[in-house]
């Protein structure tokens, strides 16, 4: 079994807002609990609002007001040892980012700096993170790279406006991977993509995998695009882990009541047979319902449901589930 | 079979770009196809293709260049518009988008049953709009007072499609209905479609790019591609055995949700969307693997081949298939 | 009310609330006013304040408390005029033009854009200086209104075209409603925050404007409002001569008036944004 590059043990971060007077409190991440390993795929994947991009954030470190963080920890595994992700200071952090760690937000235009060339935001980074190199060879680093990724040259000549979404997307992950980062992190890397540039995406993604044998966390409510990429997938509902396996348990021997219905709701070519969605509304972030978080959509609810949480089970090898029926064995 | 609606040789020319270099766009080129009552029929394709412009055209939004629509054997061209909005109501693609943020949703219905005169009081009013909205699995009780943020994308689409449904519409054009809503609610408001054409006799233009809820709900479909009908036909046949080198292309790339069936070769992705439209010849002719010499000039016209309507060379019949650019 | 409510936590509101109460009761009480105020030499002249005469007298033999009541009443006619009746203007303009586009929204366009580029403030002397003698509130009020409606009309027309494009614009035209009710119903909502803003600044604008024409001499004088208070205690060299309560009671209440004016703006607008009110919808 490969080392863990990244681990999260009851992480809670909370959005609170505070507006005339009212105050709200979105639970977004509440009590995460998993394990992200080397060389590997780790996807989470969940309905929209159920705190997937909260979840990178906290990961990543980026705890800007609202945004909080309540409790639990975060570990990274920088050659062999695990250090305190959450009490890094700002200098330690900065150094982390781009050569540890990487993160691809939602929308593809921000890490890009709209008003210069690419080159120039390729350039930017290596020069503020390789040392003794003049400006040609950097340029030349620059140029292997995205070269070496099967990406057209001519995007280093572009703004980021000439170039289309799929293309902006692909140079940004391209960057990501620049400074060969052990986890780079994708959120929701091929929404609103067509499916075809998605394809383009998420095959640069797993070359990126291949060749650097590093980790990539990718987020998605697409469960194709999981099905495609990741290894290993955590399932995300109401800001925890429910469910975490290699994907093939998961599309094959789907466990928790939620997981059960996403899988059987997902529309398969060659079988037109009626398709069921899952029952019942996304909870709500800011009052979830007490104990399991699913309980008032699931038809096997027991009284401790609705009472507490349950922990993880591990009724298969490598297979947790969170879920009191596992429990029950 | 009599047609519910008829598009005939539609074009939609658009000018882009300032006094001095102008693009013309052919956003929908020559594009003609029907509806038959009680079918889904779906219109997919890649962003850019001309489906919304075609979509829009037909709700009178939007002038076309040239071709007519006609619809239950009335005929609406561009200079006379025959317009019967009760027979043809809208679903759009952003729940959120499709209702004021700063009205209560059920505004919409009562202004609906006012303007159309569909009841004389208001409890009438309430019983027909809580009829429609049972019938798509919600009540009235639960619309009353709210405000469009206080439900989730799934809730919204479905109580779009309600309101759609009060005038009792023969057609019903979705545009990308479910590409905004979540994955585990999709199924929630596509199994909606297919009630209404089992149950209620209604025909829906499913446009969308997601092909496998096309597959799941659709009757024929046709897929388009930079403006132009490339394959036509039924949906079983069409996505299972596409034709086209495109459709070939587009079913291929789709995820699917099992993990062995991933992809198995790599795509480039080279063209930019203005160089493929601006081809003369066929527009798939720069990214195609099985180009040919003809199709870089010529585009090909439709040849039906076992029930399905292609636009490709390599079934024209003049050229053998093999013979390679 | 819970609008209220919720205001009252802004302390700008609260202030500016206390202060306009204070200012609308001030015009209220004219009605109890023991003196006309048109008269001359009602009064002893050049008095300090006492307990008899609150703010002291002027030198014209006026009471300058009772005189400031009216003052602050006649200003209070004309800027609610002239703010309420270029609303009125605007909001039409910026609708028809923004909604229906083409030719109209040209048209109207090169209006509105002429009253902008026109120096208003030479126009609004010349055509005082001819009809200062039939000048009462009303017609003050009307002619500041012409001038003011031109800017807030193409604002309300710019959010008009954006509201066009969205899909909701749509959907009310697929449930059948006309142009008309489409419009008011629809897209109201969102103008109200700018129309409700802009009447305060323009309502500001007025007292401003009918101060600086008082000023100049273009107005009838004999109307006590801010602007011909403060221009008679000028006239009179009331700083000279150290008769500060007649001249600081005019400049005095018009601060007051333009800063509760501009909070009450700030804090409603703050509060009406259709962003911030879109998080407190169906928020509870």
């Amino acid at each position: 079994m490969n080392r863990t590059v990244l681990r999260a043990e009851q992480l809670q971060a909370f959005y609170i807002l505070d507006m005339f007077g009212t105050r709200r409190v979105v639970k977004a991440v509440n009590g995460v609990t998993l394990e992200v390993r080397e060389n590997e795929v780790y996807g989470i994947a969940g309905e929209s609002g159920c705190g997937k991009t909260t979840l990178l954030r906290a990961l990543y470190g980026a705890f800007d007001p609202p945004l909080r963080l309540i409790g639990g920890k975060v570990y990274y595994g920088i050659e062999g040892k695990e250090v305190d992700a959450l009490s890094l200071t700002a200098e330690e952090k900065k150094r982390l980012r781009w050569e540890y760690i990487s993160y691809v937000p939602q929308a593809s235009m921000s890490v890009l700096n709209p008003v210069v060339k690419v080159k120039e935001t390729y350039r930017d980074f290596l020069e503020s993170h390789v040392r003794g190199k003049t400006r040609d060879e950097i340029f030349e680093m620059a140029k292997e790279h995205i070269a070496a990724l099967g990406l057209p040259l001519t995007v280093l000549e572009a703004y980021p406006h000439q170039l289309s979404g799929g293309m902006r997307q692909r140079v940004t992950i391209a960057l990501a991977a620049l400074l060969k980062p052990r986890i780079i992190i994708a959120d929701e890397p091929t929404t609103a993509l067509d499916v075809v540039v998605q394809r383009g995406v998420i095959q640069l993604l797993k070359s990126i995998q291949e060749n650097l044998g590093n980790t990539i966390i990718l987020v998605t409510h697409d469960m194709g695009v999981q099905a495609s990429i990741a290894d290993r997938i955590g399932i995300m509902y109401a800001g925890k882990i429910i469910e975490e396996a290699t994907v093939e348990e998961i599309f094959g021997n789907p466990l928790h009541p939620y997981t059960r219905y996403l899988i059987n709701s997902l529309p398969r070519f060659g079988d037109k047979g009626m398709r069921e969605s899952v029952p019942g509304s996304p909870p709500s972030l800011v009052n979830p319902p007490p104990g399991c978080a699913f309980h008032p959509r699931c038809p096997y609810a027991h009284s401790i449901c609705q009472e507490q949480m349950p922990d993880f089970f591990e009724p298969v090898e490598q297979h947790k589930v969170a879920c009191w029926r596992m429990g029950e064995g | 079979m009599e047609k519910l609606l008829e598009v005939e040789h539609l074009t939609k020319v658009f000018t882009l770009g300032s006094l001095l270099s102008r693009i013309r766009i052919r956003a929908v080129d020559d594009v003609s196809f029907d509806i038959r009552p009680a079918e889904i029929f779906t219109l997919a394709g890649e962003s850019g293709c001309g489906k919304t412009t075609i979509a829009r055209i037909i709700l009178g939004f939007e002038e076309p260049t040239s071709g007519t629509i006609i619809y239950s054997g009335k005929r609406g061209t561009k200079n006379e518009k025959v317009w019967f909005t009760e027979n043809v109501q809208a679903i759009f693609q952003d729940p959120f988008g499709t209702f004021n943020p700063l009205r209560t949703v059920e505004r919409y219905f009562f202004e609906t049953v006012r303007n159309y005169r569909l009841a004389r009081t208001r409890a009438e009013a309430i019983r027909l709009i809580d009829e429609k909205l049972r019938a798509v699995g919600l009540s009235y009780e639960e619309l009353a007072g709210k405000y469009p943020n206080e439900f989730s994308g799934g809730q919204l689409q479905r109580i779009s499609i309600a309101r759609a449904l009060l005038t009792d519409p023969k057609l019903l054009v979705a545009d990308e209905p479910v590409s905004m809503v979540d994955a585990s609610l999709r199924m929630s408001v596509v199994n909606l479609f297919k009630k209404l054409k089992d149950e209620m006799g209604v025909s829906v233009l499913y446009i969308t790019h997601d092909l496998a809820t096309a597959y799941y709900v659709g009757d024929r479909i046709a897929i388009m591609f930079r403006g132009n009908i490339v394959e036509m036909g039924p949906v079983e046949k069409v996505l299972m055995e596409p034709l086209h080198p495109y459709t070939r292309l587009l079913r291929e790339s789709i995820p699917e949700a099992d993990p062995s069936k991933r992809w198995g070769k790599r795509i480039t992705l080279t063209e930019t969307e203005y160089q493929e439209y601006l081809r003369v010849g066929c527009k798939f002719a720069g990214r195609c693997p099985d180009v040919m010499a003809i199709c870089r000039n010529d585009m090909p016209g439709y040849v039906e081949v076992d029930g399905v309507l292609v636009r490709c060379h390599k079934y024209t019949g003049e050229t053998a298939f093999g013979e390679s650019a | 009310m819970r609008v209220l409510r919720d205001l009252f936590r802004d302390y700008r509101f609260v202030l500016s609330f206390c202060v306009l109460c204070l200012l609308l009761f001030l015009a209220f009480l004219t009605v109890f006013s023991p003196y006309d105020p048109t008269l001359w030499g009602v009064v002893p002249r050049d008095l300090k304040p006492s307990w008899k005469y609150l703010l002291g007298t002027s030198s014209k033999g006026q009471d300058v408390f009772w005189q400031a009541t009216f003052a602050v009443r006649n200003s209070l006619i004309i800027s609610v005029i002239a703010g309420v009746v270029s609303r009125v203007i605007a909001v039409i303009v910026g609708m028809v033009a923004g909604y229906k586009g083409g030719i109209t929204d040209r048209i109207l366009m090169f209006v509105s854009d002429s009253f902008l580029v026109i120096p208003l403030f030479l126009i609004i002397v010349m055509v005082a200086m001819l009809v200062r003698q039939m000048m009462n509130l009303v017609t003050l009020g009307l002619l500041l209104a012409i001038f003011g409606w031109a800017w807030d009309a193409r604002l309300i027309r710019s959010q008009i075209l954006s509201l066009r494009e969205r899909e909701f614009t749509q959907t009310a035209i697929l449930s059948g409603t006309g142009t008309l009710p489409l419009v008011l119903k629809e897209y109201m909502p969102f103008a109200i925050p700018l129309v409700f803003s802009t009447l305060i600044n323009n309502m500001s604008w007025a007292i401003g404007m009918e101060m600086t024409l008082a000023i100049l001499g273009l107005v009838n004088m004999d109307i006590p409002t801010l602007g011909t208070m403060l221009q008679w205690a000028i006239s009179y060299q009331a700083m000279l001569l150290g008769y500060w309560w007649w001249i600081l009671t005019p400049v005095v209440l018009a601060i007051l008036l333009f800063v509760a004016l501009y909070w009450l703006s700030v804090s409603i607008s703050e509060y009406l944004d259709p962003r911030t009110r879109l998080q407190r919808v169906g928020a509870q």
